[in-house]
């Protein structure tokens, strides 16, 4: 066991030195690949309302299941913000890093913002697409980021599976209905920014399934009319979750700095910051403020679809499970 | 008394073998060591059931025949570049044979990216191919590609010094004797490079079981029909599932393991025989 301890703990050997070399004041916040930018400017307005002047915040970032691995081996990071709830359950249920409950303990189920899945589709939507049942056309191909690597891919599968239980009543018809989505998939790439290269740059695919985030800032940053965005009326909660570890900030010595910073994500300044990286955020004046960018959708929630993390993990993408049954038939 | 010392007249034997052993331990050896320890989590019967898992044979199989198919197409243009690089000599030589290590210095990742956008239909040969009918980004055929392109340089730089060491008289004094180019190639150079010519094509192929950063970025990675094992590894690490993950893993080692050792041992008796023959 101490072998296994000390093999694992040199893989991850560069990543404690880097985590330890921070002084007091200091914190490590392990977030997903695609929000260096946003926790790049989080950072700087937190320093602002943070009293103290030496403050020191790290960022690191990869894949949300990539960092928590990371973390579990190790790495004392003192705050996590990811994309994927069962990222966190796992650090509680296999790393004991922090409570079971740990959602309850900060505002809207610990995220402080949201989104949801859109479609990015091709100039004038040549096909049509306007909701789900149109992505199972047989004329139409789909690029989305495969849900065994990746929690986008997870959100949109389980957004089509919402769809579907509200479309028919049958199970049968659910499967088929979800086994035929899937067959209409060109391209399956690890993650979201990969399949967002697939579509935009080499030009596969009909359809883009990936955050409503996502989309809008590739259409602000692109600012071509060459795509456009349909966001259909049914669609995922796919929130954002947010939690300090409570093993690592009695460590560090950082409880009260990582409670903080987390909190102050929901301060009206911050969620205006979060909005402006196309976010969906739940402070009531900076959610009319920017009511036209974000119409009004019937999100379902874990809950409605799978009935709890736990059994999507062990009963849809698990190996063996529901997803791998389906793509078999293909 | 059998006695480990060496008794030659170098120095240093004593210190500089602890070094390598030393430095192989710690890069080589520790690391498979943990492999096995994340394996001994499992029983014989999960293990025997995580590595027979329909998909996982599927990405063997796919795995398996583009290394091969990858491995074969590097032996010959392998060859040819050793060739060329040799026994010719013209203007940007030695650029070409800097290029030949190109492959390696470049990270796989942005060779992938790299390859799938010369390869894709909207790409520089992709349009030319479409119209063949032949799709190659994003299919079984992009992972060969991929393959092909990492795993290159090994076939060059295993020939190469054979090459070089091959006296041109050897062919002179055939041809004097009235041999074809076709029989002096068969007799005199094939005889001479086939070792190396096959521990290059062998390195190839086993570079090509593991490569995984530039194959995702143009395989596609279908289920059944163009994933590679390395992504099987990949899924079930983020399914925190390490002791499958490491059990595939073991499959493409040992694999890999047992045809270098193979290649090895071929190789010994073959140069003891021609040894033995001169």
């Amino acid at each position: 066991m101490t072998l296994k301890k000390f093999a694992l703990g040199l893989t991850t050997a560069s990543a404690l030195t880097l985590a330890s070399v921070s002084s007091a004041q200091g914190l490590l916040n392990s977030s997903y690949d695609i929000a260096r930018e946003l926790f790049a400017s989080y950072n700087q307005l937190f320093s602002e309302h943070w009293p103290e002047q030496d403050l020191e915040i790290q960022q690191s970032h990869g894949g949300s299941s990539a960092q928590a691995q990371a973390i579990l081996q190790g790495l004392r990071a003192d705050v996590v913000t990811f994309n994927q709830v069962t990222d966190i359950n796992i650090l509680a249920s296999r790393g004991n890093l922090l409570p079971e409950d740990w959602q309850t303990r900060l505002p809207n189920n610990s995220s402080p913002y949201f989104s949801t899945m859109a479609f990015l589709v091709r100039k004038d939507n040549p096909k049509n697409i306007q909701n789900w049942d149109d992505l199972v056309r047989e004329e139409v191909s789909l690029v989305f980021p495969n849900p065994k690597t990746s929690g986008n891919g997870r959100y949109t599968y389980l957004a089509a599976r919402g769809f579907a239980q509200q479309q028919f009543s049958d199970e049968q018809e659910q499967q088929q209905f979800l086994s035929t989505f899937l067959s209409r998939v060109e391209v399956f790439d690890n993650g979201g920014r990969g399949a967002t290269n697939t579509f935009i740059d080499r030009g596969i695919g009909d359809v883009l399934i990936t955050f409503e985030s996502e989309v809008r800032n590739i259409l602000d940053e692109l600012n071509s009319d060459d795509y456009q965005i349909v966001v259909p009326q049914v669609s995922f909660l796919a929130e954002f979750p947010v939690a300090w570890l409570d093993r690592n900030v009695q460590r560090n010595n950082s409880a009260e700095l990582a409670k903080a910073y987390l909190e102050h994500l929901y301060s009206q300044p911050a969620q205006e910051l979060l909005a402006g990286f196309n976010y969906r955020v739940h402070h009531p004046e900076v959610v009319a403020a920017n009511a036209e960018r974000f119409p009004e959708l019937q999100l379902l929630t874990i809950e409605d679809i799978a009935g709890s993390w736990d059994y999507a993990t062990n009963n849809i993408f698990n190996n063996g499970g529901e997803l791998d049954r389906l793509l078999s038939r293909r | 008394m059998l006695s480990f010392r060496h008794r030659g007249i170098l120095p240093g034997f004593g210190l500089s073998l602890g070094i390598s052993l030393l430095f192989v331990s710690l890069v080589l050896l520790l690391p498979i060591s943990g492999l096995v320890i994340q394996l001994s989590d499992m029983s014989w019967s999960q293990f025997w059931w995580v590595i027979t898992d329909p998909r996982v044979v599927a990405s063997y199989r796919v795995t398996l025949v583009s290394a091969l198919i990858a491995s074969l197409i590097n032996g010959l243009l392998g060859l040819l570049l050793a060739w060329v690089l040799v026994r010719y000599d013209f203007y940007g030589r030695r650029l070409l044979d800097g290029l030949v290590d190109l492959p390696f210095a470049l990270p796989t990742a942005v060779a992938g990216i790299a390859l799938s956008a010369l390869w894709a239909s909207n790409g520089w040969y992709g349009p030319v191919l479409d119209q063949l009918g032949i799709k190659v980004a994003y299919t079984p055929l992009g992972i060969i590609v991929a393959m092909a392109f990492t795993s290159l340089p090994f076939v060059v730089r295993s020939v190469q010094p054979v090459l070089e060491d091959l006296p041109a008289e050897d062919e002179e004094a055939a041809a004097s004797l009235g041999a074809s180019d076709l029989h002096i190639f068969a007799t005199v150079i094939l005889p001479a490079i086939w070792p190396a010519w096959l521990t290059g094509m062998a390195l190839s192929f086993t570079r090509s079981l593991g490569e995984f950063g530039a194959i995702i970025f143009i395989a596609g990675n279908m289920p059944f029909v163009s994933e590679i094992t390395s992504l099987m590894i990949f899924i079930r690490l983020q399914e925190f599932d390490y002791a499958a993950a490491s059990a595939i893993a073991a499959v493409v080692l040992l694999a890999s393991l047992l045809l270098l050792l193979a290649i090895n041992l071929w190789q010994n008796r073959y140069l003891k025989r021609l040894q033995g023959r001169s």
